[in-house]
């Protein structure tokens, strides 16, 4: 199809979601252990997984990604710093031209390691923080987190690392820290990135409690909108945008179209918020081709890059922008695909969960202990409710103990 | 509207994190009145959905 | 600015598309989607030409729509994804 004149915003996000012939970057979780145990975290982790990729596997997915010209790759995890061959994995990214960005709560962030990482090109870090005041992030993240952070953050400013990001997960606990958080950024020479919460892996348990209010929902979309040109958002409030005027960015769900996710195993999924079988891909060990042939030619992509109904949302005045919303934060809240996010602003999330299905089980789990946060732990027993779901695949349904 | 030589080196820039502008209309004034159909469209790189 | 000799900054990625090209410039991470393949000959094409003028002229751009392109080609220098030559013929 030759395309000329587009009308603007929405034309570009029209062609992006027919998917691209690589991502444009992708999340790239390289181990599952962690030394935290954060009560949302999205890929449940703590311990590493003993089949991760090795250090050559891990160099050859980098192989692919330069020749994919994947432009850059945000490694993450777990505690990404925490696997042996870490550094030397984003050397090797930057030496063979493909951007590295890593998140990490800091810990292994000291004096000699940020100016090493001040010094390098093409290379950012991402500090995870949840809370402006160690009451609300610890309670998160885990007790000394805040302390570890903002010691990180000093060895990165120190260093003369410009520009690094101080990434926050947006709950109903931190959503009047928001200034301070930004004062927090500005201290470090840091760029402030909140994002959206999603249900994901132990943030299916904890969700409840930690989701923004609706009242709140509309106090951060103000607040985005009166200070966006400062702050990073990862695309991830395009759910807000029915409120009014868009927020900066695609609005557009990139899950299997211009972004995915490489787990530490070589799973490939359509994202980080959505790790389960429903939504994996392939695997870069399983197929001949590895990451470009899953990238390319995996069925569940290909359904992904099809064209989308919209269901229930396709005839509300609030779709063209919004556009249905978060696929994962309606899966692990038991919703089907077709039906609103279920934080809709518009309140038809609220309705849907009324009646929805059991929650799907977060798959895999590599929790260190289940429960172990402050939250009890709460799974549907009962299948979930799979009329939604294409008949090709065969699926199985684990339950936890 | 003056030409600009931007040289950019590496070094100075490879800290430089710039949000780009959100989309702007795809048009630009040429100060006469005649404006312009663009054919390329900045997208903010740490503005896609689904990535950390 | 037809007459000048422009190239693509060296710390630029030109990742053709079925529908143009996505240039990622690794300096200042500024990412533009190029929406015409005809754009993107042009681009690639600016560094071995003399002029933009030629540039245009090779990429078969018709003469009518050099304004759309000249303006384009400005919006590629504000973001630093080409660059003035200095060795203009």
């Amino acid at each position: 199809m030759t395309l000329t004149a587009f009308p603007g915003h929405a034309g570009l996000a029209d062609l992006f979601e027919r998917g691209l012939d690589a991502p444009i970057c992708l999340t790239w979780e390289l181990t599952y252990a962690c030394n935290l145990a954060c009560t949302h975290c999205l890929s449940s982790s703590g311990r590493r997984d003993p089949d991760e990729l090795t250090t050559a596997e891990c160099m050859a997915v980098i192989d692919e990604l330069q020749r994919m010209q994947v432009f850059y790759v945000n490694i993450g995890g777990g505690e990404p710093t925490i696997r042996h061959d870490f550094w030397d994995l984003l050397d090797y990214a930057v030496d063979h031209h493909v951007g590295v960005k890593f998140s990490t709560n800091g810990s292994r962030i000291t004096p000699e390691r940020a100016r090493t990482l001040a010094a390098t090109d093409y290379l950012d870090v991402q500090v995870s923080l949840d809370g402006a005041t160690a009451d609300v992030n610890d309670a998160v993240r885990g007790e000394g987190s805040h302390a570890t952070a903002l010691a990180a953050m000093t060895c990165l400013a120190e260093a003369g690392m410009k520009d690094f990001k101080l990434s926050v997960v947006c709950t109903r606990h931190n959503l009047d820290q928001l200034d301070d958080l930004k004062v927090i950024a500005d201290r470090f020479g840091a760029q402030l990135r909140l994002t959206r919460l999603r249900p994901s892996g132990r943030g299916a348990d904890t969700w409840h409690e930690l989701h923004p209010l609706p009242e709140q929902q509309r106090q951060l979309y103000d607040w985005l909108v009166a200070n966006g040109e400062r702050v990073l958002t990862g695309d991830s409030f395009f759910h807000l945008s029915a409120y009014g005027a868009p927020l900066p960015g695609l609005n557009l769900c990139g899950a299997g179209r211009v972004v995915c996710l490489i787990d530490p195993v070589g799973d490939v999924y359509a994202c980080p918020f959505a790790i389960h079988e429903r939504f994996r891909a392939g695997n870069v060990r399983h197929h001949p081709g590895g990451f470009a042939e899953v990238w390319r030619h995996s069925e569940l992509f290909a359904e992904l890059r099809g064209p989308q109904s919209g269901g229930a949302c396709a005839h509300c005045s609030a779709y063209d922008s919004c556009r249905g919303g978060c696929m994962a934060a309606k899966f692990f809240t038991g919703l089907p695909l077709d039906a609103p996010d279920p934080e809709c602003v518009k309140g038809h999330g609220v309705t849907a969960l009324a009646t929805a299905s059991a929650r799907p089980v977060p798959s895999p789990d590599h929790s260190r202990s289940r429960g172990g946060g402050a939250v009890p732990v709460a799974f549907g027993s009962r299948p979930v409710n799979r009329s939604d779901t294409p008949d090709r695949r065969a699926r199985r349904i684990r339950c936890t103990g | 509207m003056a030409d600009v030589a931007m040289e950019r080196t590496t070094e100075t820039d490879a800290k430089l994190d710039v949000k780009s502008t959100p989309a702007a209309e795809p048009v630009v004034d040429e100060g006469d009145g005649v404006t312009e159909e663009l054919l390329v469209e900045e997208v903010s790189i740490d503005g896609m959905c689904g990535v950390y | 600015m037809l007459d000048q000799a422009w190239r693509l900054d060296g710390s630029v990625a030109l990742r053709p598309e079925p529908f143009g090209a996505l240039a990622y410039h690794f300096g200042n991470r500024r990412l533009s989607f190029l929406k015409t393949p005809p754009l993107v000959d042009v681009v690639k094409r600016l560094g071995d030409c003399s002029t933009v003028a030629e540039a245009l002229a090779d990429s078969d751009v018709p003469e009518t729509q050099w304004p759309s392109y000249v303006a384009t080609l400005r919006a590629l220098a504000e973001s630093g994804m080409i660059v003035r030559r200095e060795d203009a013929a």
